[in-house]
């Protein structure tokens, strides 16, 4: 069960009107649409362009330029750890291996059970007490290979929380 | 009578379980019968000591920390509502502590003391004496007092303010803009993420004046996605501060308009440099747009608009309300004021430090770091996020002053102050460096696009000696071509850290690199 609604193309049109009217639109309806359904499909891209009045590839380049923006569906969680240098100080290479081992992903992929998508992320800001990582929209400090393991195996054993 | 307790509510004290804590101190207390106002107040920046659980007593808060919730208990059976000092958490008088006693907070007086979206608290405080201030002076006045106090743009590139604004103000224009640049994306800073969540009026406070400064009537503040929380704060001051007038149609009952929005990047560390963000902010490709027209003639679409960074913005009111020269009063130099350092990475006492210029880098990792956390010898440390260069000891006893710095191939930029303890791998950093660049370039110059995927592969082949000399020399040819040919500082800087990593710390780039024969 994915954490997100489907998505339609009435759904995402609705989405992109309601912040057409704004100067420089365009990210706020990614972040809306992203938000809202997880990543932004392939077929978002047309109907933003139209309701826009740009070209497609306008709305491509912009989606792709950005790491936040993804195009395929992650999974129930997004776990990012920080790769910055505050972080290398106190051991996040060796956090980010075991990420990577405990997962059985690389960065920008999904676990088989479709619940963590690992992803990179270049600074939370919490850098007098990495190494950091975000899960979700909640940030945790001074995380070890123990803790990370703590955290994701409360993920996976808690049912997920209807919004 | 009930005891009012202070816990924090900002990133690093909740990262820390700064919400536990306060769960389980309601919870104990209820058990015990104890009545208690809990406010979920800002950080007080002192990193080390989060979560930090304050208690207000007849001589002022008495501070605990770190609070883990466990701690709780004993915490109250030592006489914590009380603001007893048996417990060996107890800090004594929060403003005692020297940590905090002998920094110099201007732009940070607030911060910890409030309960951040309180427009009470904030007014409470000497909130808006500076716009009160503003709104009974002409613009002229207004940016001739942010001119007189010498204050330079806090985010890296030390502008002089002042002037940014008079080309604003004197730019013929039907629409202006103020931007507030809130992509602190440099590793190592988090000064414009504590302004955001523990003050976020003070910069709703500073935008304003610049928009009377200037004639502008809208803001947008563009902030970072890796910083939900302070998204969610600046949402709910924006709308408060509406609903009480000091930012809309007629502020403060002047019959001046400034409205302000909050838009969120998307994950790009080069949309903070000023033409990307402008260019993000239009719904684009963050790409990096050629100079001249200066933002300031020619900025958000086409208009006059003034960049600032959140600290630049932030310290205006502290100008407005005690005048320019209080400000300029601090300071070495042409770097008048003070600067927001932020002590991070392998640091024992970590956290956010205001001083006045001049302060020396040995004085702030010692008698406020209290050396490295891991106990080991502090070895490099990183001045001015990832486009700044790696110091060695030999570089520690500069004054932080932009020029001091400047003259010695090392930048002040945003004040973050990355530590290293001596099992850093000074190759592995210079690599980390390039590639980096490579991850975050927006591609629109070769030598930044191109230059640093070179550059990776140019420090693989030397940490694994194929040819070593021989790509050492290609090695500084390329970091050459960056720094004279590309666009802006993301390609034209990175070579500050590869290159001072090289001059200082050269044994590590001969050393086989892990796994690797030669």
């Amino acid at each position: 069960m994915s954490a997100y609604p489907e998505w339609t193309s009435s759904l995402i049109q609705a989405e992109t009107n309601a912040l057409k009217h704004k100067p420089g639109a365009l990210l706020p309806i990614l972040h809306a649409i992203q938000d809202r359904f997880g990543f932004i499909p392939r077929e978002a891209v047309p109907i933003i362009a139209d309701t826009l009045g740009q070209t497609r590839a306008e709305v491509h380049g912009v989606i792709s330029f950005y790491h936040h923006f993804r195009a395929t569906p992650p999974g129930n969680h997004v776990l990012q750890v920080c790769r910055a240098e505050a972080c290398q100080a106190v051991g996040s290479r060796t956090l980010e291996a075991h990420a990577k081992a405990r997962l059985g992903v690389d960065y920008h992929q999904t676990t088989a059970d479709r619940e963590i998508t690992l992803e990179a992320v270049y600074c939370l800001g919490n850098c007098a007490c990495g190494p950091s990582l975000r899960l979700d929209d909640s940030v945790y400090g001074r995380v070890t290979p123990e803790s990370f393991d703590a955290l994701v195996d409360e993920l996976r054993t808690q049912p997920l929380e209807v919004m | 009578m009930s005891a009012r307790i202070f816990i924090p509510r900002d990133t690093t004290a909740l990262s820390l379980g700064a919400d536990s804590v306060a769960q389980r101190l309601e919870h104990e207390a209820a058990k015990r019968g104890l009545e208690i106002t809990l406010t979920r107040n800002g950080s007080r920046g002192m990193a080390w000591l989060e979560p930090l659980v304050e208690i207000e007593t007849s001589r002022g808060r008495m501070a605990y920390g770190p609070v883990i919730p466990a701690d709780i208990p004993s915490l109250l059976d030592a006489g914590l509502l009380e603001g007893r000092t048996e417990h060996p958490l107890s800090q004594g008088l929060t403003e005692a502590i020297p940590w905090l006693a002998r920094q110099q907070r201007l732009t940070f007086a607030r911060i910890g003391v409030t309960d951040p979206l309180s427009l009470d608290d904030y007014r409470a405080h000497d909130g808006f004496r500076g716009l009160e201030k503003a709104l009974a002076e002409t613009p002229q006045r207004l940016v001739d007092e942010v001119k007189d106090s010498g204050l330079r743009g806090r985010g890296g590139a030390a502008f002089p303010t002042g002037i940014k604004w008079q080309t604003v103000l004197d730019a013929p224009a039907e629409q202006k803009y103020i931007v507030c640049n809130a992509d602190e994306g440099d590793s190592g800073t988090f000064a414009d993420r504590l302004v955001m969540e523990c003050d976020p009026y003070l910069l709703l406070e500073g935008m304003a004046i610049a928009g009377l400064a200037v004639g502008a009537t809208q803001g947008y503040i563009y902030l970072r996605s890796e910083y939900p929380l302070a998204h969610r704060i600046l949402e709910a001051a924006i709308a408060r501060a509406e609903a009480a007038g000091y930012l809309g149609d007629n502020i403060a009952d002047s019959g001046h308009a400034f409205h302000l929005e909050v838009r969120l990047g998307a994950g790009a560390y080069i949309c903070g440099e000023e033409t990307s963000l402008l260019e993000s902010l239009e719904g684009k490709r963050g790409q990096v747009r050629f100079k001249p027209p200066l933002p300031a003639i020619e900025g958000f679409f086409g208009q006059p608009t003034v960049v600032n960074n959140v600290l630049s913005l932030a310290a205006v009111p502290y100008i407005l309300a005690a005048g320019a020269e209080a400000y300029a009063h601090y300071g070495m130099g042409r770097s008048r004021g003070t600067l927001a350092l932020q002590l991070a990475g392998n640091v024992k006492y970590g956290g956010l430090v205001e001083l006045a210029f001049g302060t020396t880098l040995r004085e702030l990792m010692e008698s406020y770091g209290g050396g490295t956390l891991s106990g080991r010898p502090l070895r490099a440390v990183q001045v001015g996020g990832p486009l700044g260069a790696y110091l060695p000891e030999s570089q520690w006893d500069l004054p932080l002053d932009y020029e001091t710095f400047a003259a010695d191939d090392a930048v002040v930029g945003h004040g973050g102050v990355v530590m290293f303890d001596d099992s850093v791998d000074m190759a592995e950093q210079a690599r980390f460096s390039m590639e980096f660049c490579r991850v975050e370039s927006c591609g629109k110059c070769t030598p930044c696009r191109i230059g640093s995927a070179r550059g990776v592969e140019v420090i693989d082949r030397i940490r694994r000696n194929d040819n070593r000399d021989g790509n050492l020399v290609l090695l500084g040819e390329l970091c050459e071509t960056m720094e004279d040919g590309s666009l802006c500082a993301m390609g034209g800087m990175t070579p500050y850290p590869v290159q001072s990593a090289l001059a200082h710390f050269p044994d590590d780039f001969l050393r086989q690199a892990e796994g690797e024969q030669t």
